[in-house]
C-alpha cells in the first residue's frame, strides 16, 4: 500500500479543522476526554483514522504534548494512525464468535468484498479487520460496522448490509 | 415454569428507555428516595445485610466496599461505573444500559450518597458506543428532573454523572487502568499501593462498582434487603444476572436465582445444545474465568459450590462448548485474545503469555518438545504469582483447569 503518499501532512483542511473544532468545543477542550475526543475525531477524517497533523492539531488545541496524543492512539486497539476506508468491518474472533465458526463468515466476507483480512476494498469503501469479542456473542458470530452490530447472518443478508453502506 | 427471575431486571422491556416520566410512572427512584431519608450507615448496613458480592469479577462485598469508601477521609470523592465489559462472552452489562439506563444512574447515586462523592463517572466499553447517546440523554433528564445536579430532591446531595468511553482495550476494565484512561492517558495499570480507594481518579478517593452491582444496589434500596435475600439459597441468596453463549440453543441474558445447577442453566434456560451434542467444556466468568468438564454440570450456581470444585461466577457468563471443538484449540483462542490484551508493562504476562502460545501451537500440531508441557506448567503459575495487575494473574485460569481437568490433552495421564 502506498502508505508514504497517504500519511503526508496535509489533510488537515479548514473543513476538517472546524469538525474538530466542534468536537473539542462539545468536549469543552478537556484533555481527560482525549480517548473520546479522539474516537470522535477519527470519525470524521477519511479513511477514519488519525494522521499526524490531525493529532499535532488537537495536541495543540488541548495544550498537551504530541506523545500524549499518540500514547493513546497506539495503545487502543479502536485508534488508527494509519488510514483505513470509509467504513470499517470488524469482524470477531474471540471464543464464542470461534464456537459458532466465525471462520465461515469470514470466508462469504473476503469472498464478497474480494480482500482478506486487514486489508481495504480497492475503493476505500470497506476495511476488513480481525475484532476482539465487542459484547454481540449472542448474536455469534457478529461482525460491527463502524458502530452497528449485526451477526447471526446468511449470506444473502449479509450482502444486503453491506450493499446499504456503499 | 421458567426458572429465570426478574428482580434487578424487573423493568427490562417495561419502560421506554428514552423517557424518565415512564420510568417514573413504574416506580424509578423510590430507591434514591429511601437512601436520602437515610443516613449513609444505614445504606451500607443495607449492603452488608443483602451480602452482595461485586459483579465485576473479583466478588468483593458491597457493604465492606461502601463502607471503606465512606470511612476514607476527604470532601471530594468519586464513584465509577465500570461498563468495560471486556470479558468475552460476557454482556449483561450491555443489557442494562439498553434496557433499564435510569436503575443505572439511580444505583450511581445512591452509591455517591452512600460514599460521599460529588461526581460520578460511566466508563463505557467503545464496542457499546451505539449506547452512550441513550446514556446521556437518560443522565441528561434525571438532571432536568432534580435526580442530580445541586441539591437532589432538597437534599443537602449534589452529584452529576460524567459519561466517558473506552477505545478497545481489555485491560481498561481494571481499576487503575481504567482510572488512567478517564483522565486521558493509556490504559495501563498502577502499582498499589496507594489503593485506588485512598488515591485514584485524579489522586481523589474513588469506588469502582460494576454496573450490576450498581443495578442491584437500586434493588435494595427500592425493595429491601428482605426481598432480595428472598432469592436462592441460605447459604447464597440473591439472583444473578448471566450471560449464556457458545453452543446453545437460545443464547442470551437472564436473570436466575443462585442455586440452579449448571445443567439446568444449560438445558432448562438457554433450550440445551443444539443438535444435541455432547459438551466438551463450558467456562464460567469470561476468558479470564475457569473450565470445567461435563462432569461437573450438577454443580449448583453459587458461589462456594462453584469454589469447592476450582470454578468461579466471576462476571457471570457462561460458555458451552461443544464436542466440535477441542480443549486444546478453545485454549489456543483464549490464549490470543490474552497475548493481543497484554498492555505489555510487566514481563510475566507480557512474555509468559507470548510463551505460553507457542507452546499451544506446538500442541496442537503435535510437535512439542518434552520440556514444553512443564514450561507450560511452569509460566501459567509464575504469572499468576508475579503479575502486575489482574490481567496477567488470571490469563491461566482456564489452561491451569485444563490440566487439572483434562490431563490427557497434554500427554499428562
Ligand atoms: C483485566 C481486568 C478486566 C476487568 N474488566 C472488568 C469489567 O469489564 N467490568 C467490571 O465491572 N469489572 C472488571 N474488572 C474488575 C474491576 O477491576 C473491579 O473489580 C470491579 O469493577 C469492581 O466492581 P464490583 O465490586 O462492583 O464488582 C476487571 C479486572 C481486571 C483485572
Ligand atoms: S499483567 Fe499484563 S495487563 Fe497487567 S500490567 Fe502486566 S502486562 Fe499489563
Ligand atoms: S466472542 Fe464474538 S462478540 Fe463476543
Amino acid at each position: 500500500m502506498g502508505s508514504v503518499t497517504e500519511t503526508k501532512f496535509e489533510v488537515l483542511n479548514d473543513e476538517l479543522a472546524s469538525k474538530i473544532d466542534k468536537i473539542l468545543s462539545e468536549n469543552a477542550y478537556d484533555s481527560t476526554k482525549l480517548v473520546g475526543i479522539l474516537l470522535d475525531v477519527q470519525d470524521v477524517v477519511p479513511k477514519k483514522y488519525v494522521p499526524m497533523d490531525v493529532a499535532a492539531y488537537v495536541a495543540a488545541k488541548l495544550n498537551i504534548p504530541l506523545t500524549g496524543v499518540y500514547d493513546v492512539i497506539t495503545f487502543y486497539a479502536s485508534l488508527s494512525e494509519k488510514p483505513r476506508a470509509d467504513h470499517v468491518i470488524n469482524l470477531c474472533k474471540s471464543i464464542v464468535c470461534k464456537t459458532n465458526n466465525y471462520m465461515d463468515l469470514q470466508k462469504s466476507l473476503e469472498k464478497f468484498l474480494g480482500i482478506k483480512v486487514g486489508e481495504a476494498t480497492e475503493d476505500g469503501k470497506f476495511a476488513l479487520e480481525y475484532s476482539a469479542c465487542f459484547g454481540a456473542c449472542d448474536v455469534a458470530p457478529a461482525i460491527k460496522i463502524d458502530q452497528d452490530v449485526y451477526g447471526k447472518l446468511t449470506d444473502e443478508k449479509l450482502i444486503e448490509i453491506i450493499n446499504s453502506y456503499r | 415454569m421458567s426458572k429465570s427471575v426478574s428482580l434487578i431486571t424487573e423493568n427490562y422491556n417495561k419502560y421506554n428507555p428514552d423517557s424518565i416520566d415512564e420510568f417514573i410512572n413504574i416506580g424509578g427512584f423510590t430507591g434514591l428516595k429511601n437512601a436520602l431519608n437515610m443516613s449513609s450507615d444505614d445504606v451500607i448496613s443495607i449492603a452488608k445485610a443483602s451480602k452482595v458480592m461485586g459483579r465485576g469479577g473479583a466478588a468483593y462485598p458491597l457493604g465492606k466496599k461502601w463502607e471503606q469508601a465512606k470511612s476514607v477521609p476527604g470532601d471530594n470523592k468519586v464513584v465509577i461505573c465500570n461498563a468495560d465489559e471486556g470479558e468475552p462472552c460476557t454482556f449483561k452489562d450491555r443489557s442494562m444500559l439498553e434496557k433499564d439506563p435510569f436503575r443505572l444512574i439511580e444505583g450511581m447515586a445512591i452509591a455517591g450518597y452512600t460514599v460521599g462523592a460529588q461526581n460520578g463517572y460511566l466508563y463505557i466499553r467503545e464496542e457499546y458506543r451505539h449506547l452512550h447517546p441513550q446514556m446521556k440523554n437518560a443522565i441528561k433528564q434525571a438532571k432536568e428532573k432534580g435526580y442530580l445536579g445541586k441539591n437532589i430532591l432538597g437534599t443537602d446531595f449534589s452529584y452529576n454523572i460524567h459519561v466517558y468511553s473506552g477505545a478497545g482495550a481489555y485491560v481498561c476494565g481494571e481499576g487503575s487502568a481504567l482510572i488512567e484512561s478517564i483522565e486521558g492517558k493509556s490504559g495501563r495499570p498502577r502499582i498499589k499501593p496507594p489503593f485506588i480507594k485512598q488515591c485514584g481518579l485524579n489522586l481523589l478517593p474513588t469506588c469502582v462498582n460494576n454496573v450490576e452491582t450498581l443495578a442491584i444496589g437500586t434493588a435494595l434500596l427500592t425493595h429491601g434487603a428482605e426481598k432480595y435475600l428472598s432469592y436462592g439459597t441460605s447459604d447464597c441468596p440473591g439472583t444473578k444476572i448471566i450471560s449464556i453463549a457458545g453452543n446453545v440453543n437460545k443464547p442470551g441474558v437472564y436473570e436466575i436465582p443462585f442455586g440452579l445447577t449448571l445443567r439446568e442453566i444449560i438445558y432448562d434456560i438457554a433450550g440445551g445444545v443444539p443438535g444435541n451434542k455432547a459438551i466438551t467444556l463450558f467456562q464460567l466468568g469470561g476468558a479470564s474465568g475457569k473450565i470445567g468438564p461435563p462432569s461437573l454440570l450438577d454443580t449448583p450456581y453459587s458461589y462456594d459450590d462453584l469454589h469447592k470444585v476450582g470454578l468461579v461466577i466471576g462476571s457471570g457468563a457462561i460458555l458451552v462448548v461443544d464436542e466440535n471443538m477441542k480443549p486444546l484449540e478453545f485454549l489456543h483462542s483464549i490464549q490470543e485474545f490474552f497475548c493481543h490484551e497484554s498492555c505489555g508493562k510487566c514481563t510475566p504476562c507480557r512474555e509468559g503469555n507470548k510463551q505460553i502460545a507457542h507452546i499451544l501451537d506446538r500442541l496442537l500440531a503435535k510437535t512439542q518438545k518434552d520440556t514444553d508441557v512443564d514450561t507450560l506448567i511452569r509460566l501459567a503459575k509464575l504469572m499468576s504469582q508475579s503479575s502486575f495487575c489482574g490481567l496477567g494473574e488470571t490469563a491461566q485460569s482456564a489452561l491451569l483447569n485444563a490440566i487439572r481437568y483434562f490431563p490427557e490433552e497434554f500427554g499428562l495421564k
